[in-house]
């Protein structure tokens, strides 16, 4: 069960601003998802690793060798907006 | 009401000193204008992927070695998701469960552990004031950004904002001279954050902390920590309680200011970063590594101590590799270790001259063959032009009075010239025997021993 | 001409180009002519300017490819079927788009998808949803929709997709094409819009298997930019395989009964009965933590995409909300107003999964059941050559019918999911029609086993004789 404060907590840490129908809306779907996932409780996994690579890969490193960076143009071609060189937001300390 | 101490933690961010940024190709930037050293990996657009710096492993693989720590066989990197202007993909590629290394001790402070992240951009706040509280809007530079950062993290065993400073300058110079990072605080390339509690002298448990963010100086470390000390103090024993938040320290006015967002508390997320393999430590890396270390701060200074140099040269020249690397060459060739290191620290010319002629010089001052003053004399002669020491001491007339008598007579026509100094020698007063050391120095060229001088004075006066 | 050139399959159409029966440019003009003129909504862009001829040596001989709209191509839309990236031309090509590129296949168009993959019909398209050619009215599958129906419909040649949860497979079932999705690793991501990254995997969707084949042959490598792609151990060869004499074929229980559809199961069945007749031997068996498949995929497949979706913030590019009163709320509005609902929705899941306090019951958990997905596949593997099962429990649905029911919807990928989950390949072939609808047949193998499974798929191929014209005509 998801309820309407879990639901808001969850959409701050993933800044989503939800319409209170949408809230609403969330918590009930959520939960309907969750009770199928939630089976998963009932297998026993006592001392099974995870996974979270498929791949039996290590290291894949890169040489520490410079090549050219892009051009400011093109660095902030599709920016919404633009100010002195740079990227435009509102303050974080605003 | 008891008293208080301090238990102090510290954070230290490292940049290191690579070609290139963590996961992507880019060059370093050094002030170089906004937004010109920057790729899709380092702006985190769609479908870019990081790849792991290789050199930025070995660094971290120095770093933990010069830490004692122990290095993992494997290590994998997570990611921790929160947003802000100056993290593009919204979380930072940081370690979490398996970094890199763990434990360790430098000096007297343990290690908690030791991990690889990423450096976030930067943000110029624009406002009229140029204050940050007053602007309105941001600009973000992304040269900054992935830009590969080791995170260093102590045990709570740090007593004193003093001993903060002390060994971060320690910490400082071992990562200087292990040559992974240029750290310099004022241009950020090291980065200190302080966790700070107080409890009752005497108890083992921990108080509340409160964790001081990104102090760029050694002073503002230890006025910071002074200050959050002195702030917990005041609220405990006034029966309050402290409480735990993020602060901020301004240098200018010492004030200490919460720097909690109205935002929620952080929930960071952590989890394997799916773009990324498991890096495996294998033992080329390892050799690759260890072969890269040269001779740290805290070794060198039990080396020399065990050599029989002082406490205080040692620490001195632990401090001052270039000169250590100068006592090295003397020292196969040097009676005393620690006069030498002496000369090394107090005279300038020695650093200059031929380390064996140092040796040779520190030698002959402990045969009592040149005084300490002509000792000088001569290695300034020796940084200059060079040549064999005994030739250089003897040309220039540097070398000590023998056991030959003339030293005898010179003292007593000293004595004759300064009756009244005499007298009051005679009478008990040691310190009148100045004016009759200067004569017989004038006399000699400074060739005469002190120590000799004094034993003559004593011996003509029946003292 | 366009006739004769729409019958032809791209292998033939490469062939006929490289004999000087056929130009380069006519057969790109043929396609884009009929990708102009897509009424199924396959297509979010169309190249307007027909490409220089492809070098005389280059493979794919200038047989154009359409590609998913969440492959980045450069200065060309790349908005993976969203509106928080609407209008968004990347400055850099996904590294599988340009080996297709450069092995003669110029791209043709972007096709419309689930918005960021997430989806089993294309309703998800933040540009409206694509309709199947066999039935307008009912969906292509998802999230590669646009690509199947492209392929299905004749408007391209043949297309790439991608697959997280069976992405390609699912709607090249649902349109009566074939679709692979590679071993994990296998195809480059970078350049590919992530999903889930630790799932995610590029494909062909063809018209048949040989065509497959030759699509895959210059997809796959390792590409330095991509820490997860791996070198293909040998060379992709085109399928020549009519029997299947000594092959063992292991028909999972939990896939292959429950929650199927009659006709579907029926189709199954005759399929493994022709593949008897081919010499294969067929044999019940069971893959013990396949039903827990899809709980442990909508845990770790939104747990990543919430994270891999978070740089969507309006600030270096896509859409930003026009009225925010602070850092804060540009951010909430400009991903409330940019996301679609099924994108929130697994956002919310997968931040849930991830937060303090419940990472252990749920992330932790479903990267246990992965391990014992992979243990299940790795011991079938002892006992037989390939799994087999329907690729999906149903054939296409009206549009509309399972939007209300995010379950329903996710169940589309019961038999698909288990596969991406143990980083297997795998291929769906059409194997016949149910209700006069394609039904898919779906082959897994162990990795890297793609030419011995696309040589069983062109065995099964010749001998089911899919006609797939009635979906161009
Ligand atoms: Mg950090
Ligand atoms: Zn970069």
């Amino acid at each position: 069960m998801i309820d309407r404060e879990q639901v808001l907590h969850v959409a701050r840490l993933a800044r989503l601003s939800l319409t209170d129908e949408e809230v609403e809306r969330m918590s009930g779907e959520l939960t309907g998802i969750l009770g199928h996932i939630e089976k998963i409780g009932e297998l026993d996994l006592e001392g099974v690793p995870p996974t979270s690579h498929v791949v039996e890969v290590t290291n894949a490193l890169r040489e520490d060798v410079p090549r050219p960076s892009w051009p400011r143009e093109q660095v902030l071609d599709q920016a919404p907006a633009v100010r002195d060189e740079g990227f435009e937001v509102p303050s974080p300390q605003a | 009401m008891p008293d208080f101490e301090p238990v102090i933690g510290l954070e230290i961010h490292v940049q290191l000193d690579t070609q290139t940024k963590m996961f992507c190709s880019c060059a370093l930037s050094f002030g170089e204008p906004p937004n010109t050293r920057c790729c899709p990996v380092c702006l985190g657009l769609p479908g870019a992927l990081p790849v792991v710096n290789a050199k930025a492993i070995e660094y971290g693989l120095m770093i933990g070695m010069a830490l004692e720590s122990e290095l993992a066989d494997r290590s994998i990197f997570h990611r921790k998701n929160y947003f802000y202007p100056d993290n593009p993909k919204a979380y930072q590629i940081s370690q979490y469960d398996e970094p890199l290394c763990r434990g360790g001790r430098l000096g007297e402070v343990r290690i908690h552990r030791v991990h690889l992240e990423e450096d976030a951009a930067k943000l110029i706040h624009i406002g009229e004031s140029g204050r940050i509280h007053s602007s309105e809007t941001s600009i973000v530079d992304f040269n900054r950004c992935g830009t590969p950062l080791v995170e260093i993290v102590t045990e709570p065993d740090v007593k004193s904002a003093e001993q903060a400073r002390e060994w971060l300058q320690l910490l400082r110079e071992t990562l200087r001279q292990l040559g992974v990072s240029d750290v310099d605080m004022s241009q950020g390339s090291l980065r200190c954050d302080a966790n700070i509690s107080i409890r009752p002298v005497g108890e083992t448990g921990f108080g509340t902390k409160t964790e001081l963010k990104n102090m760029n100086s050694f002073a503002f470390i230890e006025r910071g920590i002074k200050a959050e000390v002195a702030r917990q103090t005041e609220i405990v024993s006034g029966g309050g309680e402290v409480e735990q938040e993020t602060l901020h320290f301004d240098p200018r006015t010492e004030a200490i200011t919460s720097l909690r967002s109205k935002e929620e508390a952080h929930d960071y997320r952590y989890f394997p970063e799916p773009d990324l393999v498991p890096i495996q430590i294998s033992s080329e890396m390892l050799d690759r590594a260890r072969g890269a270390l040269p001779e740290l701060p805290a070794a060198r200074a039990q080396r020399y101590e065990a050599a029989g140099v002082s406490t205080d040269n040692a620490k001195d020249l632990a401090f001052r590799p270039e000169l250590a690397a100068r006592l090295d060459e003397a020292l196969p060739h040097a009676d005393s270790p620690n006069a030498v290191a002496s000369l090394l620290l107090n005279v300038a010319a020695a650093a200059d001259a031929e380390p064996r002629s140092v040796a040779e010089v520190s030698n002959m001052v402990g045969r009592k063959e040149v005084t300490a003053a002509n000792a000088r004399k001569a290695l300034e002669l020796l940084a200059e032009r060079g040549g064999e020491p005994a030739a250089v001491v003897a040309e220039a007339g540097l070398g000590a009075l023998g056991d030959d008598g003339a030293l005898d007579g010179i003292v007593e026509d000293a004595l004759a010239a300064n009756a009244d100094a005499a007298e009051k020698i005679r009478g008990g007063n040691m310190k009148a025997i100045g004016p009759i050391v200067g004569h017989v120095m004038r006399e000699t060229k400074g060739r005469a021993d002190g120590g000799e001088v004094t034993r003559l004075v004593r011996q003509k006066l029946g003292l | 001409m366009s006739e004769e050139i729409l019958a032809l399959t791209a292998a033939q159409a490469a062939a006929k180009v490289k004999a000087g029966e056929l130009r380069s440019a006519e057969v790109f003009d043929a396609y884009r002519e009929r990708a102009a003129g897509d009424d199924l909504n396959a297509f979010l862009w169309v190249a307007e300017d027909t490409p220089a001829a492809a070098g005389a040596d280059a493979p794919l001989a200038g047989v154009p490819v359409a590609v998913k709209d969440l492959f980045c191509t450069e200065g060309v839309p790349s908005q993976a079927g969203s509106k928080i990236l609407e209008g968004y031309r990347p400055p850099y090509t996904a590294t599988a788009v340009r080996h297709l590129a450069e092995a003669g296949a110029p791209l043709l168009g972007k096709t419309n998808q689930d918005e960021f993959a997430m989806g089993s019909s294309n309703e998800n398209s933040a540009y409206g949803p694509v309709r199947n050619p066999w039935d307008r009215t009912r969906v292509p599958g998802g999230s590669s929709g646009g690509s199947a129906a492209a392929v299905a419909g004749g408007l391209a040649p043949w297309a790439i997709g991608t697959d997280t949860g069976g992405s390609i497979r699912q709607p090249a079932a649902l349109c009566g094409i074939v679709g692979m999705k590679p071993t994990y690793g296998a195809v480059s991501r970078y350049g590919m819009i992530a999903f889930a990254s630790s799932l995610d995997q590029a494909g062909p969707l063809t018209r048949d298997v040989t065509d497959c084949a030759l699509l895959l042959r210059h997809m796959v490598g390792r590409d330095a930019c991509d820490s997860t792609s791996l070198a293909f151990p040998e060379e992709v060869v085109l399928p020549t395989a009519e029997r299947l004499d000594g092959i063992r074929l292991g028909v999972p229980e939990e896939l292959s009964g429950e929650g199927i559809e009659p006709g579907v199961l029926d189709n199954f069945h005759q399929t493994l009965r022709l593949a008897e007749e081919l010499g294969a031997t067929v044999e019940t068996m069971r893959l013990p933590h396949a039903p827990h498949a899809l709980s442990a995929y909508y845990i770790i497949a939104p747990a990543e995409a919430s994270a891999n979706l978070a740089r969507f913030d309006g600030v270096r590019y896509g859409v930003r909300a026009e009225q925010y009163d602070d850092l804060v709320s540009m951010y909430t509005k400009t991903r409330h107003q940019g996301f679609g609902p099924e994108v929130q929705r697994r956002i919310m899941l997968g931040t849930y999964a991830l937060s303090s306090g419940y990472y252990d019951a749920y992330y932790g958990r479903a990267q246990q059941v992965r391990t014992k997905i992979s243990d299940d596949f790795r011991a079938a593997f002892e006992r037989f050559d390939f799994v087999v099962t329907p690729t999906s429990p149903g054939v296409a649905f009206e549009l509309g019918a399972k939007t209300d029911d995010p379950w329903a919807m996710y169940l589309n990928d019961y038999c698909t999911v288990p596969v991406p989950l143990a980083g297997l390949p795998a291929i769906s072939i059409p194997s016949g029609l149910s209700e006069g609808l394609p039904v898919g047949f779906q082959i897994i193998g162990g990795a890297f086993s793609e030419n011995r499974i696309l040589d069983a798929a062109h065995a099964l191929e010749q001998a089911i004789g899919f006609d797939g014209s009635q979906a161009r005509a």
